[in-house]
């Protein structure tokens, strides 16, 4: 896994907080940062994509481990 | 990127059907949409400061029951006394299990972020509703408010 400069733990939530939670903590950040989200919905998988393309944020990576989605989203 | 509107009738007052307005206008939100809803009829249940939303298995063949009570109860079965209150608070506690955000939160979330609120005067005025048992942060209008909405926005959705 690449750097990070912040980290989002949405396990256990599920559609639609993990994407309203990574919302909110790009929202402080500063652009070209990225956030490293992790996720136990599946449905998170698609979303992370369908979220990148309607906000033009970067998901950089989307990996899977197990039960566990981890998401690299660069703040544009 | 240009804004994108989203424009919702909310018609419904339980539990259940309480989710999509407000899951899909939060997730708009996010999505950077300016997002309006505008409750109607039973809807405005969901505009309560107090919220006692039930969901209730009374002519509702598609809602899955536990332990395969809807094989063995026969469709008067889910007109039971009490049946009501039990679907409803199991759904509530499933929901918690599974990370499903509470009706509460998930409102919260669309105040935060300013998805507009309105309420239907006359609705408020059929039922003898008392403006003060809603919560704050809802404006009151009428069918032509609607459209001044509707009208410009990109998706509209009666729920």
């Amino acid at each position: 896994m690449s750097d990070y400069d912040q980290e989002l733990d949405a396990r256990g939530l599920n559609c639609p907080l993990p994407i309203l939670r990574a919302k909110k903590a790009l929202n402080g950040m500063a652009a070209g940062e990225v956030l490293k989200i992790i996720s136990t919905d599946p449905g998170s998988v698609k979303d992370f994509e369908a979220f990148a393309s309607q906000t033009g944020n970067e998901l950089l990576e989307s990996t899977e481990d197990g039960n566990e989605f981890y998401f690299m989203m660069k703040k544009s | 990127m240009s804004e994108k509107k989203l424009c919702i009738i909310a018609t419904k007052g339980t539990l259940d059907w309480a989710y999509p307005p407000f899951i899909l206008s939060s997730t708009a939100a996010a999505l950077g949409y300016d997002v309006t809803i505008f409750f109607t009829f039973y809807g405005l249940q969901l505009l309560k400061k107090n919220l006692t939303l039930k969901v209730s298995p009374l002519g509702n063949p598609g809602m899955p029951m536990p332990m395969g009570m809807d094989k063995w109860f026969p469709v008067i079965g889910t007109a039971i006394p009490g049946m009501e209150a039990m679907m409803t608070s199991m759904m509530k506690s499933k929901m918690k299990s599974k990370g499903v955000a509470s009706v509460e939160d998930l409102r919260d979330l669309c105040i935060e972020a300013e998805v507009r609120l309105i309420g239907c005067q006359m609705t408020i005025d059929l039922f003898d509703m008392n403006e003060k048992d809603f919560i704050d942060e809802i404006e009151l209008g009428g069918a032509a408010t609607y459209f001044e909405y509707a009208g410009q926005s990109d998706i509209n959705l009666y729920i």
